[in-house]
């Protein structure tokens, strides 16, 4: 589903590799998380999947496509295979729940008809059902990142990339994140997590790919944050 | 559904915006109203100066017994001899016009004379005797005179050539002055016009940052996050264009046709046919001027 095959990328004006010689194969139906410190390369790897970002070197490769080669126009397309999450929700706060899962169908393109039949199924799937008529600003940290899944999950992505997505959450909100996260993943969507949460890496029980200054330092299934625990 | 979501958008940022939306429409109204009124004032210069070309003539003067020249035998007219060989260099000439040479003789010189100096004492001055016969010759082109008057200038029996030198080539410098000023003052005022629409289209996306990352993210086409922005750029322009277009077409009926038309009838005037080609011009120019900064702006925020 995604490949990384000696994938180097210097950012311009830097000497440094942000990532060097990455390689990195996730299965369709996989659940990996992506762990290191600030500045290890998550960033970068999640960018380079998302072609917001181009490999300096190698090749990046998403559901059977390579990256380097397609063109940009077709960029679009590509990422509508591929739903994500951030740390910071990037809802619309003028538009309400329902309008903002709304949102990334309608200017794909969807008819009104699909809209109005998808939508409710996905926010009943998040557990936000009754509350598509509220806006963000009504909700709590971990009902807003549940509109932002539901958001990336409306079009049935087969990846699902969340950077830190309990980077803003408490612990128990963000279990229940994870759970959701979880079940997506078991729908045969590939999920990529990049986190510092130490607890729910370990927890979880997945494969855990670590990052260190550029290089994987660490490829695990079912693995653990870090060696020491 | 598509549509209505990208025209919504467009009348959500021309509201959003309604100040600057007015300054654009404005600006492009005084701009394109200049623009149209420079296209008017060219094509306005260019039927006066064919008007006027037409009355343009090369005089070539011939020796008479009263008058001393250089190619001329003192005390007498030139001979039939030597204005057979001037109307003929003067007929070969390309640049002379077909028909274009006439002969005033001394009688009709003689009359043009009376009629020019009536009631005043140097009319009585002269006999026709005295009178300079020359021959009046229509150019196909009146910036071209210097070949035909060096064409002949020399010959024998020509006692002078009317300097048109002096005359015209003041007069012609100034009217491309005019035309190039008009061409250069609309230039500035449309660029202008393109900062400001590039400007307001800078602030709308940066308003609208947020929709454009989650449209990008959700793998919206650039087409389709770029249209709106385009619509709001292209109805601001068009709306600057109408009122440009009335402005000139007022401008026209009420200047030009109800007064200019009415007291100066020796002049050449534009009418409504001109009017219409500088609308159309104002309307196509005032689109570009909408679209170009608008693609080239939203191109910045469109990188993929």
């Amino acid at each position: 589903m995604i490949r990384f095959e000696n994938v180097s990328k210097v950012y311009d004006g830097q000497r440094r590799a942000a990532l060097a010689d990455v390689n990195v194969e996730i299965d369709k139906g996989e659940f990996v998380f992506l762990v290191g410190t600030s500045g290890s390369g998550k960033s970068t790897f999640l960018r380079l999947i998302l072609r917001e970002l181009r490999a300096t070197q190698g090749n990046v490769y998403v559901a059977g496509r390579d990256l380097a080669k397609l063109h940009s126009w077709k960029v679009p397309s590509m990422r509508r295979q591929i739903g994500t999450v951030f740390q910071d929700f990037r809802l619309l706060p003028n538009k309400t729940v329902h309008e903002n899962v709304a949102f990334a169908l309608q200017v794909i393109g969807k008819s009104k008809t699909t809209i109005n039949r998808v939508v409710p199924e996905v926010l009943d799937l998040v557990g936000l059902d009754g509350k598509g008529d509220r806006r963000p600003d009504e909700l709590s940290g971990g009902e807003q990142q549940r509109v932002a899944i539901a958001r990336a999950f409306v079009n049935r992505p087969m990846i699902l990339i969340a950077d830190e997505p309990t980077g803003n959450l408490d612990p128990a909100t963000s279990v229940g994140i994870m759970k959701l996260l979880d079940r997506i993943n078991r729908a045969d969507t590939t999920v990529l997590m990049a986190t510092h949460d130490q607890t729910i890496v370990d927890q979880m029980r997945k494969r855990v790919i670590e990052l260190d200054d550029g290089l994987v330092v660490r490829d695990q299934s079912r693995g653990v944050y870090g060696y020491a625990t | 559904m598509r549509m209505r979501h990208i025209f919504a958008e467009a009348g959500a940022g021309l509201r959003r915006n309604l100040t600057m939306t007015l300054a654009v429409i404005v600006t492009m109204w005084v701009s394109l109203s200049l623009f149209g009124a420079g296209l008017l004032a060219q094509q306005e210069v260019g039927l006066a100066k064919g008007k006027w070309y037409d009355k343009i003539e090369i005089t070539v003067f011939l020796c008479s017994k009263a008058v001393a020249g250089d190619n001329c035998t003192p005390g007498q007219d030139a001979t039939e001899a030597q204005k057979v060989v001037i109307r003929q260099t003067l007929q070969s000439n390309p640049e002379v016009s077909a028909g274009g040479v006439y002969f005033e003789d001394k009688h009709e010189a003689f009359e043009e004379f009376q009629k020019a100096y009536k009631g005043n004492p140097l009319e009585g001055s002269l006999t026709e005797d005295q009178m300079q016969e020359s021959f009046r010759v229509k150019l196909k082109d009146p910036q071209e005179y210097a070949g035909v008057v060096s064409s002949v200038a020399q010959l024998p029996g020509v006692q002078a050539v009317q300097d048109l030198k002096q005359i015209l080539d003041p007069l012609f410098s100034w009217i491309n002055l005019l035309q190039w000023g008009t061409i250069i003052a609309s230039a500035l005022l449309l660029l202008a016009a393109a900062l400001q629409i590039g400007n307001t289209i800078r602030l709308t996306a940066f308003a609208r940052r947020r929709e454009i990352g989650i449209m990008r993210l959700v793998g919206a086409s650039n087409f389709y996050i770029t249209l709106p922005f385009l619509l709001e750029s292209v109805i601001s322009a068009l709306i600057g264009a109408g009122l440009a277009a009335g402005t000139l077409a007022a401008g026209v009926y009420f200047v030009i046709i109800r007064k200019a038309q009415v007291s100066i009838q020796s002049l050449a005037w534009i009418g409504w046919h001109q009017t219409i080609l500088a609308m159309a011009a104002v309307g196509i120019v005032g689109i570009l001027l909408a679209v170009i900064p608008t693609l080239v702006t939203t191109r910045k925020y469109l990188r993929v």
